[in-house]
């Protein structure tokens, strides 16, 4: 008797066990399109006429750490491509200029409401690194994931408030479409074939967010008049908060200095 | 051949750690978004070519946790065909359940973005199989089977050693109770929290405390406990039993084996966790194990005589015709006293 659940046992366990190894049509992970069918929310209205902006510039006091070469040798094809890829995390051009800081409107909006921009924001893989390092969207854009490269990626989206996913682009020219549904500041973007690759990108509910070009400047357009928390996010250094009051018309200048360590 | 076949799927699967260690030590975990297959290929149909970074290493520990699961299917087969021992037949099955359940909680952590509680099962039931695997090779073993020096020497002369199984069985519990505080402290990310060596941020118990300061301090603290226990294991074996060669080698070897970890373990700290010596540091904490394992089944290798004993005759089929004849004679009290589970001395 014995004898015969032992082999019976057996038999069950082989069975689950070939079951395990021949099942196919793995959950490729994919995200969601872009939600379309979302009743827009009907904005606060602003008066185009009275909007004024909030302008200025993020620089670096200090020394700024040269960027590393990056080593590629473990994909042949991004070693061919990009050869002298250095490290991306902290940009400083002349005169202190920083590059890749995230600036935008933490508070002030109070209430409103905007409409999600159907025109999606683009993030390219090209030459083994994400273009561009830092980007900003709004809750419910369509935000395009494209690898130009002829190597493999996997999309990893490390949100926290929002969805975490992860998603194969093994084939060249792949593109897929991903949305965010909440607000957050920042969501780290990796490639985990790549380990290098690594890009940030800002979820807001306003289009009131700017990246930093390579000049360190940033522009916050079109804000009716009132009083604003502005936030500057680095991926280094950390964040800096500054107050600011528009009035009907006006430009404000705000600057942010980061010190080195 | 079934003695070698184990031995082999056992070594396999200490490759099989180390391959898994790597994935972890070098961040590839989520390499491959998609399981069971491999970016939409079918796992064994993946191309060579696109192996390439941490697909490398993701890829190939699925190639050979692939290969270890054929081959424990394999040896449970086997065993289940030619081993007239239930319980060593059982061992088989329960590895092959091992086995099963391992792939789905690889596969679940990949899918699930590598949640911490399932990576850590991940990283334990590995270990848990490994035991499996060797427990299998040594008790299918000839020198297990002749019941060591025991059978030559006398059935109760050295086996009933009560402290030594004691000790040997604390040392090894210690030791797997160790190997979860590290896979919590790998899955954690707190293999550098405290970033020197031997001393926790110059004291000898860290000045100030989060989570994972607590989890890496407590796998110092483990290891201390661990050389503690492997010390007077492996002391009371080199002064009461220095003569029985099968308990001398795996305490000499354990010896080896905790110096090498704990050198292993204080370079992947001063190194900042250079991924290959941090992934020896995973695999060789498993030979530790394993190597403490073996000194403990055979400190208790009279009990199993017993337990065969009592009962061996009602489970033997006609298919074993020399087992059965053996239990004939310890039924008739032929060789009531031998040491040897299938009821008598097979030398």
């Amino acid at each position: 008797m014995s004898r015969i659940s032992d082999r019976l046992s057996c038999a069950v366990a082989c069975a689950a066990a070939m079951l395990l190894i021949s099942c196919g049509g793995g959950a490729n992970e994919s995200t969601a399109p872009a939600s379309s069918g979302a009743a827009a929310p009907a904005a606060a209205p602003i008066d185009p006429e009275t909007t004024g902006n909030v302008s200025g510039k993020v620089t670096f006091e200090g020394t700024p750490p040269a960027p590393q070469p990056i080593k590629l040798s473990s994909d042949p094809y991004c070693e061919s491509a990009n050869s002298g890829l250095t490290t991306e995390t902290q940009m400083v051009g002349a005169n202190g200029a920083m590059g890749n800081v995230f600036v935008y409107v933490k508070d002030g909006l109070g209430n409103r409401k905007f409409a999600a921009p159907s025109e999606p924001i683009m993030l390219d893989q090209k030459g083994c690194h994400y273009t561009p390092h830092v980007i900003g969207i709004q809750v419910g854009q369509p935000l395009q994931i494209i690898n130009s490269d002829n190597t493999l990626h996997n999309v990893h989206g490390l949100a926290k408030a929002n969805k975490e996913f992860n998603a194969g682009q093994p084939i060249q020219g792949m593109k897929m479409t991903h949305t965010f549904s909440t607000t957050e500041v920042m969501v780290p973007f990796k490639c985990d074939v790549h380990s290098w690759m690594n890009a940030w990108v800002g979820v807001l509910e306003h289009p009131y967010y700017s990246v930093t070009g390579a000049d360190g400047t940033f522009s916050l357009k079109g804000l009716p008049p009132g009083t604003y928390t502005i936030e500057a996010w680095h991926e280094k250094l950390g964040t800096q908060t500054q107050m600011v009051t528009i009035g009907a018309k006006e430009t404000k200048d705000v600057g942010f200095t980061f010190k080195g360590a | 051949m079934l003695p070698l076949f184990a031995a082999f799927v056992a070594a396999s699967t200490a490759v099989l750690i180390f391959a898994g260690g790597l994935v972890t030590s070098t961040g590839s975990g989520l390499s491959v978004p998609d399981w069971p297959n491999t970016y939409g290929w079918f796992m064994f149909a993946f191309p060579t070519s696109k192996m390439v970074g941490g697909i490398f290493y993701e890829h190939t520990h699925r190639l050979i946790a692939s290969t270890v699961g054929f081959l424990i299917v394999v040896l449970a087969v086997w065993l289940g065909r030619a081993e007239p021992r239930p319980w060593v037949r059982r061992l088989g099955y329960l590895a092959l359940g091992a086995v099963i359940l391992q792939g789905i909680l690889g596969g679940i952590t990949v899918l699930w973005y590598l949640p911490d509680a399932i990576s850590i099962a991940h990283a334990s039931l590995a270990q848990i199989l490994f035991c499996l695997t060797v427990t299998i090779a040594l008790v299918t073993s000839s020198g297990w089977k002749r019941g060591y020096t025991a059978d030559r020497q006398g059935p109760r002369r050295f086996d009933e050693d009560e402290l030594l199984q004691r000790l040997a069985i604390a040392t090894t519990v210690v030791i797997y109770a160790q190997i979860l505080i590290g896979a919590t402290m790998r899955h954690t990310g707190a293999g550098l929290a405290i970033p020197d060596f031997p001393l926790s941020f110059g004291h000898v118990i860290p000045p100030y405390w989060d989570s994972k300061i607590a989890i890496h301090f407590a796998h110092r603290v483990g290891a201390a406990t661990v050389t503690v226990l492997i010390g007077a294991a492996t002391g009371h074996v080199f002064f009461h039993h220095a003569r029985r060669a099968e308990l001398r080698r795996p305490a000499i070897l354990l010896l080896v084996l905790l110096v090498l970890q704990i050198t292993l373990g204080a370079i992947t700290v001063l190194g900042h966790k250079p991924f290959i010596i941090n992934s020896l540091h995973v695999v060789n904490g498993a030979l530790v194990l394993v190597t403490s394992l073996v000194l403990t089944l055979r400190a208790h290798r009279s009990r199993f005589a017993h337990v065969a004993r009592t009962f061996l005759p009602d489970d033997l089929s006609d298919e074993v015709p020399r087992a059965k004849s053996e239990a004939r004679r310890a039924k008739s009290g032929e060789t009531r006293d031998a040491t040897n589970e299938y009821g008598g001395a097979r030398a």
